[in-house]
């Protein structure tokens, strides 16, 4: 659910990165916000455990530039990848106008995968969103491993669809921009096509 | 979809303003600020030039999402105030109309008393401007009236542009 504002010429949008737990969710938004000027950004909030590990959300504000004399802010948030922390995870989807699904592309965590886009699709069910209607993309992250699931079979088992998809290794850049972006530019295609 | 997106034209800007502008005197408060459900700053009035509004507007309403969260598994509808006490400055929050999300932080020069008798009052003004946006945005929404809308002509270019 997108802000436009006309009297301050502003537009808001809120992109979810969701995925199973350490996928590299956090992870991408602490490299987005390394590499974005100090101007074109606000405070990376992590509310997080003494472990690090997501405990509600992390939140990035980006003021990426103008479209059209708008000032077009992305505020980007992750949710708690791990299982029991469902009820928070289901309330950072609110309002939410672009998805990022992060997969963690190792062998051993396409279980955790398939249950965290099934979980999703069961969260945004709940606040009366249909995924397939959302500006969705999928990034499969830590393709500098080793144990690597095929992309062919990610894309069979996770995408059946055929959404955009990224491959990425958050922790070093690799794909995290064009993450970003690919979304962004769905979302604003998407406002541009009810307004 | 669930929601409505929400638009904001001059008018209804300014009088929302005026409102908050007004809370913040007769409340005797540092700062009030007005946040979408989801997370987004609409409007401010008070000194805000030390305050990370953005952050704050974020975590307010995360706030008020956790807050629903408890209420709903005590098989209530939603809580509609929280307050935060600290040893300086204390923080206020206020549910308005299920849809925004109201913040008075105030320190010892105003009261928890004062500040409930006005938010009480800002409230209801409040819920007026925003029954008249939503009606605005869904009739413009219906005949596809959009003056002025920066999506009309909006590139692959212009997207691209964001990210140099």
């Amino acid at each position: 659910m997108s802000f436009i504002n006309y009297s301050s010429r502003e537009i808001n949008c809120k992109i979810v990165y969701y995925g199973p737990g350490l996928c590299g969710k956090t992870t991408n938004l602490q490299f987005i916000y390394r590499r974005t000027n100090p101007e074109q950004k606000g405070k990376l909030i992590s509310l997080a455990t003494e472990t690090e590990r997501t405990l509600f959300f992390d939140f990035l504000p980006l003021a990426l530039g103008e479209i059209k004399g708008f000032r077009v802010r992305f505020h980007l948030y992750t949710v708690p990848g791990q299982v029991f922390y469902a009820a928070s995870r289901k309330l950072i989807l609110k309002g939410v106008d672009g998805v990022v699904f992060v997969a963690d592309s190792q062998l051993e965590r396409m279980d955790a995968n398939m249950e965290s886009i099934d979980d999703l699709k069961i969260n945004l069910g709940e606040q009366g969103y249909e995924l397939d209607k959302l500006p969705f993309i999928i990034q499969y992250n830590k393709r500098d491993l080793a144990n690597i699931i095929p992309l062919e079979e990610l894309n069979r088992e996770i995408n059946p669809n055929g959404v955009t998809w990224y491959e990425a290794v958050a922790t070093k850049g690799p794909g995290v921009f064009e993450t970003l972006k690919g979304v962004a530019k769905m979302v604003l295609m998407e406002l541009k096509k009810n307004y | 979809m669930p929601d409505f997106d929400l638009i904001m034209y001059e008018s209804e800007f300014r009088r929302i303003e005026e409102e908050l502008k007004k809370l913040h005197q007769q409340s005797n408060s540092k700062l009030v600020f007005l946040v979408d459900k989801n997370g987004q700053l609409i409007a401010s009035a008070g000194d805000s030039s030390d305050m990370d509004t953005t952050s704050l507007a974020s975590l307010t309403a995360g706030n008020i999402a956790a807050t629903g969260g408890i209420a709903r598994l005590l098989g209530e509808k939603e809580f509609s105030l929280i307050f935060h006490e600290g040893e300086r400055d204390n923080i206020h929050i206020s549910l308005i109309g299920q849809r925004v999300i109201l913040v008075v932080i105030f320190d010892n020069r105003s009261s928890i008393g004062l500040v409930r008798l006005r938010v009480k009052k800002a409230s209801e003004g409040l819920l007026r401007i925003f029954d008249e946006i939503n009606r605005k945005s869904e009739e413009k929404k219906q005949a596809k009236t959009f003056d002025d809308s920066p999506f009309a002509e909006i590139t692959d270019e212009d997207i691209d542009n964001l990210f140099r």
